[in-house]
């Protein structure tokens, strides 16, 4: 006789009604009593299918207990304790009759179309923001010493764009996102670059977009016009209010970049109306007042969407968030995510784009082998044309794959996929939030643990915390307004930060 | 499915998929590589019948790394292969004995199941 045991999985409640989050494929299901009960029987160990339709007899009859077993086991909720999972064939159940949870590896046998090539214009910024990745304490690249120009030429600028067409293949679409150093340092290459994208798309039949981050401070009311007229999405860096801005976000002198910086985001918000503006925020010790930075953001200003991200540091740094602090950032976010999903139940926009994207991705229930795109459908280019795996790894030899005139060696990118895998995570092979997690920034691992291949282990509470939060707010949608869901049925776009 | 209720798109693609597998009378179990399912890829550019003489992957792996699109759909081995590719299969002898096993199968790739059963004749 068959023996069940339970397989993976992250039950959550929302609207009085009972779910489940499954691992690893990534898909949600509500559960009704039947299932639940079975489910909770089991909880206590694995057991035969008949025991638990004579235990379960007395509330639901023998055929909708088998019936409901039937599914469980379909959807791989349950499985036959003495058969491995079909993904660990090797590995025997544990003592709770738990089969081995494990991701099963498969990695892209040729190379994947490029859909977002990062373009570092310039190393240089009129900013000195004491926590930059790029700059600061923790940097990985001398940019000021270092062999690279300080910006980019406009010649390797053509050839960045040259490869972000040639490596789309056979997607039509192809997305260039400017980055720096400030962005704005090197507006007439950016300028010309866009020109010369457009017309080079159009030659080859593809469409082509643009976005860019900059920290506002160049926002002339020329630079304003022509990303007005260009569509070009913006995102800005700021980090909340004059006094919070201020504490890090400032010039080399030390003064701060606030009054700098805001007239000309109003200015920008007023004339750039052609693509939604966000805001990106960069959170530290000293700044973790997340609901008091949003309304300031989105209120005071008129941003669009405000997205958050704690700083990337090693563990050290004074303005490294602490465990303590982690605690409390969640608190946080978990306010703020019930202000969104008040807004969407009454289909009001609310611009929390941390839990948008959450959600777009539990919508989805995409299971990731790989934390991000980065180098697969994500690549960033150095002043001098070299290709790295992202933007944040632009210019390090380490972690290059090639440049944008000789293009990018398959065999280097298949080895970091062969080695990025999120089943080489042995930490996260028991985690429930591995699909949507799977392991974290590439960037950060490698700030804190001196390499890209580790897990993030120091925000895997906070991930599953802010995971689960999201997951009740998916259910509580889902029971409650499901045609808000529907917005989420578009793949959406890389986020780059 | 009645016990569990699909939200998110993965679980309405897992529900489609296991909507065919429930629909079978219980414990009856299919030959699963017969099957002409919906296509799983996007339909390839076309490639000659025939096996390695026109270059077509093999039986590994298809072009795009995958298996559902491998050179040939297994059940139309019986006829390419017993008379295009001289691939030995075990098909009954269409030119003397038995020339009609293959007549009420107008396509293989459908038809498979009411291909005659050939057995030697006893009288003989």
């Amino acid at each position: 006789m068959s023996i069940l045991g339970l397989r993976e999985f992250h039950p959550f409640e929302a609207a009085g009604r009972r779910y489940v989050y499954l691992v690893p494929s990534a898909a949600v299901f509500a559960l009704d009593d039947c299932s639940e009960a079975v489910l909770k029987e089991l909880d206590a160990g694995p057991r035969a299918a008949a025991d638990l339709a004579q235990d379960l007899g007395a509330r639901f009859d023998r055929a909708e207990v088998s019936d409901t077993i039937a599914e469980l086991q379909r959807v791989r909720l349950l499985g036959e304790v003495d058969k491995p999972s079909a993904f660990a064939p090797g590995a025997s159940a544990d003592k709770k009759g738990l089969s081995p949870p494990a991701t099963p590896k498969i990695v892209p046998l040729r190379p994947v179309p490029l859909q977002t090539l990062v373009v570092n214009v310039t190393n240089q910024c009129n900013l000195a923001c004491t926590y930059c990745y790029e700059y600061g304490e923790d940097k990985i690249v001398d940019t000021e010493n270092g062999q690279q120009p300080k910006f980019m030429s406009e010649e390797t600028a053509r050839e960045s764009v040259e490869f972000a067409l040639r490596e789309s293949r056979e997607n039509r679409h192809a997305h260039i996102t400017f980055f720096g150093g400030e962005t704005l340092m090197n507006f007439p290459v950016l300028k010309s670059t866009i020109a010369y994208a457009r017309r080079r798309a159009a030659e080859v039949g593809k469409d082509i977009d643009f976005s860019l981050t900059t920290n506002a401070t160049l926002l002339q009311p020329d630079v304003i016009e022509f990303l007005a007229s260009e569509r070009v999405g913006v995102t800005i860096s700021i980090d909340g209010p004059e006094d919070m801005q201020d504490k890090f976000r400032v010039f080399n002198n030390g003064q701060g970049s606030y009054a700098m910086a805001a007239p000309k985001i109003k200015a920008l918000l007023a004339r750039h109306r052609s693509r939604p503006v966000g805001a990106r925020v960069t959170l530290t010790k000293q700044t973790l007042d997340v609901r008091r930075i949003y309304k300031h953001l989105s209120e005071d200003l008129g941003f669009w969407e405000v997205g958050f991200a704690p700083v990337t540091t090693a563990p050290g740094r004074d303005y490294a968030i602490s465990d303590g602090g982690f605690d409390h950032l969640l608190e946080q976010f978990r306010a703020l995510a019930t202000e969104y999903l008040e807004a969407s139940l009454q289909n009001r926009h609310h611009g929390f784009s941390n839990v948008r994207e959450t959600l777009q991705e539990i919508h989805q229930g995409h299971a990731k082998a790989y934390p991000c795109g980065a180098g697969i459908g994500l690549m960033g280019v150095s002043t001098d044309g070299r290709v790295a795996l992202c933007h944040r790894f632009a210019g390090s030899d380490d972690h290059g794959l090639g440049t944008v005139r000789d293009g990018v060696s398959w065999p280097k990118q298949q080895a970091f996929l062969d080695a990025h895998h999120v089943s080489n995570k042995t930490d996260c092979a028991t985690c429930w939030a591995r699909p949507i997690c799977a392991g974290g920034c590439y960037h950060e691992a490698n700030t804190r643990y001196g390499s890209t291949e580790r897990p993030n282990l120091h925000y895997c509470e906070w991930i599953r915390g802010w995971t689960h939060t999201c997951l009740e707010i998916y259910g509580e949608l889902a029971a409650r307004n499901p045609g808000f869901l529907r917005q989420f049925d578009d793949q959406p776009t890389e986020r780059v930060s | 499915m009645k016990h569990l209720t699909a939200i998110n798109r993965k679980a309405a693609r897992m529900e489609e998929v296991t909507r065919t597998e429930a629909s079978r009378p219980e414990g009856a179990k299919d030959v699963v590589a017969l099957q002409q399912g919906p296509p799983q890829q996007p339909e390839p550019p076309h490639i000659p019948n025939g096996c390695s003489l026109v270059f077509s992957p093999g039986w590994e792996a298809d072009r795009n790394g995958g298996t559902a699109g491998l050179c040939q759909p297994v059940e139309r081995d019986l006829f390419d292969c017993h008379m295009g590719c001289f691939w030995p299969a075990q098909v009954p002898d269409q030119l003397n004995h038995a020339p009609d096993w293959t007549a009420k199968c107008a396509a293989a790739q459908k038809d498979w199941r009411k291909i005659d059963l050939i057995f030697p004749d006893e009288k003989k």
